[in-house]
């Protein structure tokens, strides 16, 4: 067994934007990972795995419990320890190589020998002859390959990426994902250990030897699953597509857990779905139903989401009950098939009952309205009920989604100039 | 590994014709910024006369006496910033105090300041003529600096937080962080920020530099002393000739400061963006030079390695679980109660003082004197917009137009009008004009610009696709009017109508009273009490008058243009 390179003991993250609001990020997150391991962290977005990644990094500290990088604790940003930003995060100023070199000037290296090693790390992820060019003369792509320069350029034995080709297009992102794989294999790059976090299985299938699935609400890591696949990895190879279902399984069967578990009250994030895509998500659904359920994976790949996007979305279609998952395949309810098939007039109609049933806010924002004497209220008044359970930006975006579904049924309305709803059709 | 830059081209180190021409320049800025500098130290006592002579040929040297003092108070002014600014962005405990004050500040009108910092002034400096001069400087940097904070602030909050985590995760000191992320990233704001800066203080330069203490005038040397003995003296032709002087001052900053700086700071941008670069005279030449490219880059070296200095810590956790000591605790709530004895100690002096001398109905008065500038304010603001509004638009929807009519509106935006103002007085002294009615126009002179220029940028900026489906579906006269165009450019109209009645008021302490030779026109009104009361050094009724301003500058931001401003963002703002 090689080194420990990094360690996790029970860490635990509340933040807290003010005394009365606190909220649990991640929960008691422990796991190691050792020197030649590339470890993927994948879970949908709002899981908390980000955080997670800047906890270990020393960006942000934990509320409870340590992060060890090789058996010292982590109190602020490492040596040794880099990070490939999901934005790149360029300084837009400076040109490809001075940003290279950046991190060199900042730990004191003399000039020549930054130099030297800012070239050598350019040559390295292909950017010979963009040296002299300012960021934004350059693609995506080139930018990341930027990115990964200025981390490798200070020789870190452990690289953290946060969602580093989520930002590129796919052709880009399998076309530096196997160059990094690359360098890797090659070990060109004297590097010790991966850490990255993704919300892309397929990339998480592709690239890891271990793949930790998170949970949301709070974050956890709820499996811990090896991948022995050979590299290269073939994703038309029937192991690739079985650990493809079965990471579709495990996470579908976490979401759905949401509902069978905890009942949905007003503390429910709803996530970030509109209702055309909710619909279009539907009416597919229905027209490609053949008998039984339709898996996961062949959903994603004919409506070309990524599967924190389709979970989103069929997390909320199974909670208004128009589509049941599980075991990592989806198929619609009877209302659902109702609903696919009818105009749009009588969907509004469909919608507005399964809102008014199943979703405890639109119910309650209705109910508040009807008992007003003029049948308005301020959006205000809901943003401050809310509070008590999320952050204030995601008080503003769960308000903003309901809105957008409750304007949708015809349940109520929005005037964005006075901020205020009022009911629809006043009894 | 040999490879080439592509910013040092060395083909040849031999020096060409525009080096020497390029060299010739820098010198020649040097030297007359040295010679001015050591004329300002001068032994000088108060009640001595310093002579202006009309004679253009002295007019070059006035006029960089009269820049020198500018730029001083821009050293200054940025000094201020990166250390008022960093503060207020840093610390909220000090932002806090910090961003409202310097709101307030911006709105209190410059002009009256004069009087009573003079006095402060010669008494640090008594037997020399710096006492005065930094009197003058100071004024030129209270009306620079404001903008120039506030916009700094601003950055520095919407520095992008990977930056932020970039510049942690590789160890970047606070120092180095300052000005390697903070400064650069803030950049384009502080340029622009600095040139609408020196172009409002050409207007308090030149009414900054004659100045009167206690009955006695001081004149020092530079175009505001020149042209008010002009005015002083009724001497048509020097006023022309400082005029003339002026244009070819601003021309010429322009291009030489100004323009390289601008195109120069297009690659802090954090976007790419399409916009036509200016052309620079200077830059052209810069481009051809080596010499030149050999002195900057030396500068550039240094400031390297000025910033590259490891200072304050570099291992920082952005976010730190808060568990505040309870020395912290101590220190903010001390911070508190300081400001807050601070501000009762203001408001007591500040009451006894005025009371002390004054009545109430003198109050009132003062008062009712700020309403009839007001209303001067109002109907000039709406009279120019109906004016500019359609001139702008006709403008900005025809690109050629735009290319020159824009940069002439700015330039004109950057003119003290204060150097008109005599031609105004002839006029209505020859006509026998009301004065009441035909001075309030010099309010306006200078900053109705600000409403043209803001107005063709935001017609120019409307989505050609908006104008086309307009024109599809033949929406014309009145309604394409109130449908398209004054949506489209309100937030602009809003910019430049706001900026165009802050210096409105401002002007108003110059513009109520005016002269020529042995005439002076007195309209009513709150800035020629003002003024009236700073000629003969009656404090009390200074400070009165300047509160009342400030009252009403704050009132009407607060309740008009705050709200309108508002409203364009969230309403008008095209996605």
């Amino acid at each position: 067994m090689s080194e420990k390179l990094i360690e996790l003991k029970s860490i635990k993250k509340i933040f807290r934007n003010d005394p009365q609001q606190e909220l649990l990020v991640l929960e008691d997150v422990s796991f190691s990972m050792c020197e030649g391991e590339i470890v993927a962290l994948l879970g949908r977005s709002g899981s908390g795995k980000s955080t997670l990644l800047r906890i270990i990094a020393g960006l942000i500290e934990p509320t409870a419990g340590e992060v060890y990088y090789r058996n010292k604790k982590v109190n602020g940003p490492v040596h040794g320890i880099a990070m490939v930003f999901q934005s790149f995060a360029l300084m837009p100023w400076l040109t490809v190589l001075q940003n290279v070199e950046l991190g060199l000037e900042a730990l004191g290296v003399k000039k020549e020998e930054r130099r030297q090693r800012a070239l050598k790390a350019i040559d390295i992820v292909g950017l010979d002859g963009f040296e002299s060019a300012f960021p934004k003369e350059l693609s995506g792509g080139m930018r990341q390959r930027v990115g990964f320069a200025r981390a490798l350029v200070v020789e870190p034995n452990l690289l953290l990426m946060d969602e580093p080709f989520s930002s590129l297009d796919v052709l880009t992102s399998d076309n530096l994902r196997n160059d990094l794989l690359e360098l890797w294999e090659e070990g060109r790059a004297k590097l010790k250990g991966i850490l990255l976090v993704t919300h892309d299985i397929y990339e998480a299938i592709s690239m890891a030897d271990r793949i930790l699935i998170f949970d949301s609400n709070p974050g956890k890591i709820l499996h811990d699953l090896p991948v022995h696949l050979p590299r290269p990895r073939d994703d038309e190879l029937p192991a690739f597509k079985n650990l493809l279902d079965k990471i579709y399984t495990l996470m579908t069967s976490s979401s759905s857990d949401i509902e069978a578990e905890t009942k949905i009250d007003l503390s429910y994030r709803v996530p970030d779905a509109q209702v055309s895509e909710l619909i279009g998500l539907l009416e597919t659904i229905e027209y490609e139903e053949a008998e039984g359920a339709l898996d996961f994976s062949y959903l994603a790949e004919i409506v070309q989401l990524d599967v924190d996007e389709l979970l989103a979305l069929t997390e909320v279609l199974d909670i208004l009950h128009f589509t049941k998952s599980q075991d990592g395949g989806i198929h619609l309810t009877e209302a659902g098939e109702k609903f696919a098939n009818a105009d749009i007039l009588e969907q509004k109609k469909i919608f507005a009952r399964h809102l008014m049933q199943y979703i405890p806010l639109v119910k309650r924002i209705c109910d508040v309205l009807r008992k007003r004497s003029n049948n308005k209220v301020s959006k205000k008044y809901f943003l401050a009920e809310l509070e008590d359970y999320f952050s204030d930006e995601d008080a503003e975006r769960v308000l903003r989604v309901i809105i957008e579904w409750g304007r949708f049924a015809e349940l109520f309305a929005y005037d964005d100039n006075t901020g205020k709803l009022s009911l629809e059709n006043p009894e | 590994m040999l490879r080439i830059w592509r910013n040092n081209q060395l083909h040849a180190l031999r020096p060409n014709l525009w080096d020497g021409l390029a060299f010739l320049i820098v010198i020649l800025l040097f030297a007359l910024l040295a010679f001015a500098a050591t004329q300002m130290a001068t032994p000088y006592h108060v009640g001595e006369a310093l002579i202006i002579h009309l004679n253009p040929s002295y007019l070059p040297y006035y006029a960089l006496r009269t820049v020198l003092r500018m730029f001083i108070a821009l050293f200054f002014s940025l000094l201020f910033t990166f250390i008022v600014g960093a503060l207020a962005a840093k610390n909220k405990h000090a932002e806090r105090f910090i961003i409202p004050a310097i709101d307030i500040l911006q709105s209190v009108p410059i002009l009256g300041f004069l009087s009573i910092t003079i006095v402060i002034f010669i008494a640090l400096f008594p037997n020399s003529i710096l006492g005065p001069e930094c009197a003058a400087i100071f004024v030129i940097f209270t009306s620079q600096v404001w903008n120039i904070t506030l916009g700094f602030y601003q950055s520095l909050k919407t520095l992008p937080y990977d930056l932020k985590e970039a510049a942690s995760m590789f160890h970047l000191s606070t120092w180095q962080r300052f000005w390697r992320i903070e400064v650069p990233f803030a950049m384009p704001g502080l340029i622009w920020n600095i040139m609408m800066s020196m172009s409002a203080s050409w207007f308090f330069v030149v009414a900054s530099e004659a100045i009167t203490v206690n009955h006695q005038n001081i004149f020092l040397p530079g175009i505001g002393s020149y042209i008010a003995v002009a005015i002083k003296e009724a001497h048509f032709s020097a006023v022309a000739y400082a005029i003339i002087t002026m244009l070819i001052v601003i021309l010429l900053y322009d291009q030489i400061l100004f323009r390289p700086l601008i195109q120069w700071s297009e690659r802090f941008k954090m976007d790419v963006s399409n916009e036509k670069r200016p052309t620079a005279l200077l830059v052209l030449l810069l481009n051809k030079t080596r010499l030149l490219h050999y002195l900057g880059s030396f500068f550039a070296k240094l400031f390297v390695l000025l910033t590259s200095l490891r200072l304050g810590q570099s291992i920082v956790a952005l976010e730190r679980e808060t568990s505040r000591s309870r020395y912290t605790q101590i220190t903010v709530w001390l911070y508190y109660c300081l400001i807050l004895t601070l501000c009762l100690i203001a408001i007591i002096a500040l009451a006894r003082f005025i009371f002390h001398s004054l009545t109430v109905s003198q109050v009132l008065q003062v008062l009712l004197l700020g309403i009839y500038t007001t209303i001067r304010v109002v109907v000039l603001i709406f009279l120019c917009s109906l004016i500019w509004v359609p001139v702008g638009v006709w403008v900005g929807m025809r690109s050629q137009a735009t290319q020159i009519i824009q940069p002439i509106a700015q330039f004109l935006a950057s003119f003290p009008a204060n150097l008109v103002f005599p031609i105004v007085v002839i006029l209505i002294v020859k006509f026998n004009l009301n004065v009441e009615i035909w001075t309030a126009p010099l309010m306006i002179l200078g900053t109705q610009w600000y409403i043209l220029f803001n107005v063709i940028a935001g017609a120019a900026s409307l989505p050609k696709e908006l104008c086309l489906a307009a024109k599809n579906f033949n929406v014309k006269g009145w309604l394409w009017w109130r449908k398209l165009i004054l949506p489209g450019i309100f937030p602009f109209y809003v910019t430049g109508a706001m900026t165009a009645a802050g210096g409105a008021w401002n002007a108003s302490i110059v513009a109520e009273v005016v002269s020529w030779g042995a005439h002076t026109l007195r309209a009513t009104g709150l800035g020629a009490y003002i003024a009236t009361y700073t000629a003969t050094g009656n404090f009390p009724k200074i400070a009165l008058g300047i509160s009342v301003m400030c009252l009403y500058v704050l009132l009407i931001n607060r309740l008009v243009w705050q709200p309108m401003y508002n409203l364009a963002q969230k309403r008008f703002q095209l996605y």
